[in-house]
């Protein structure tokens, strides 16, 4: 892999515990209503896009991740995330 | 005779109602200290007000977390002196990992601004020793982000260690759904540390410390308050 730029995302969401009120107004008042019964659940969160400047994909996700975790991006009392390569 | 700091950040907003209760109303020593100018465990207590910090961007309180005044109130805390957190003062310490949880947006979606009745749970806190278990105050909350959350399964152990400080009631004293204005899990409007001596909560104790500021002419919220004084000063205070 190359040195270079690398676009990451973090997705921070409520734990599947943790109610989430706007995923579910989202769901029974916007997409059921629009008849698109399809959709069973949703789940509203919140997304940074990061660039980093890292030697590999792998390193550019293991930054992100350290420092979600070192800056709490996230309260792992109440809400997972996901890290990911998107660029 | 004790020292109180209010530590104001950026978006702080009841700073200066919490300065005056301290100040004029249950005189105690009080100095306003702006965030970034606090560099030493200097004062006998804390409190965290309420307001906005940053934004509240990220989360109600996350970047506020990691101001070095944190630093500050964390050695303060771990060597015993009492905290309060006020609303954003209380998200602020969960956010800084010094109260167990997270404080998460209004089940309803919305801001809620009313006056609630708290139930006090433990006396053992040093801003709840002059109160009596079981004892009911009117307090007013103002808040989108104040459903506090923990996991189900932790919290038996919240209750054991005798952590949840206030929760919110019914006329009848009761937990109830319809008694609980954002959706906090087991109705849960206050908490404290394992030590007990630093204590968070969404509701506004400095906005119903004077008979003047409540619908009901009542003074509650100045249990907290005077709690907060006769731990400084000794029970004769």
């Amino acid at each position: 892999m190359t040195p270079g730029s690398y676009v990451v995302e973090v997705i921070v969401e409520n734990k599947p515990l943790a109610r989430d009120p706007e995923g579910e107004t989202i769901h029974q008042n916007l997409i059921l209503k629009g008849g698109y019964n399809q959709v069973t659940g949703v789940r509203a969160g919140k997304l940074l896009r990061m660039n980093v400047e890292a030697n590999s994909p792998e390193d550019a996700r293991a930054i992100v991740r350290k420092l979600s975790d070192d800056l709490r991006i996230y309260n792992p009392a109440a809400h997972t995330i996901q890290v990911r390569i998107v660029g | 005779m004790g020292k109180v700091a209010v530590i104001q950040y950026p978006g702080s907003n009841c700073d200066l109602d919490a300065l005056e209760i301290l100040r004029d109303v249950v005189k105690t020593r009080t100095r306003l200290v702006w965030h970034k100018d606090l560099r030493r465990d200097d004062y006998d207590a804390y409190v965290l007000p309420g307001g906005f910090s940053y934004g509240d961007y990220l989360r109600a309180g996350a970047i506020a977390a990691t101001s070095p005044s944190l630093r500050i109130v964390r050695e303060a805390a771990e060597g015993g002196k009492p905290v309060l957190g006020i609303c954003n003062g209380f998200q602020i310490l969960v956010e800084a990992g010094l109260l167990p949880g997270a404080v998460l947006r209004n089940s309803t979606l919305r801001f809620v601004c009313t006056w609630t009745r708290l139930r006090v749970e433990t006396t053992r806190t040093p801003f709840t020793n002059g109160a009596e278990k079981g004892q009911v105050l009117e307090v007013p909350i103002a808040h989108n982000e104040g459903r506090y959350y923990l996991d189900k399964d932790q919290i038996p152990g919240l209750e054991r260690n005798q952590q949840v400080v206030f929760r919110y009631v019914s006329e009848e004293r009761e937990a109830t759904e319809d008694a609980n204005p954002n959706g906090s899990i087991d109705n849960i409007a206050g908490v404290c540390n394992h030590k007990g001596n630093v204590v968070g909560l969404m509701p506004h104790p400095e906005r119903a410390s004077l008979r003047v500021l409540s619908p009901d002419n009542q003074k509650d919220g100045r249990v907290i308050f005077d709690s907060m004084m006769r731990t400084l000063h000794g029970p004769g205070a």
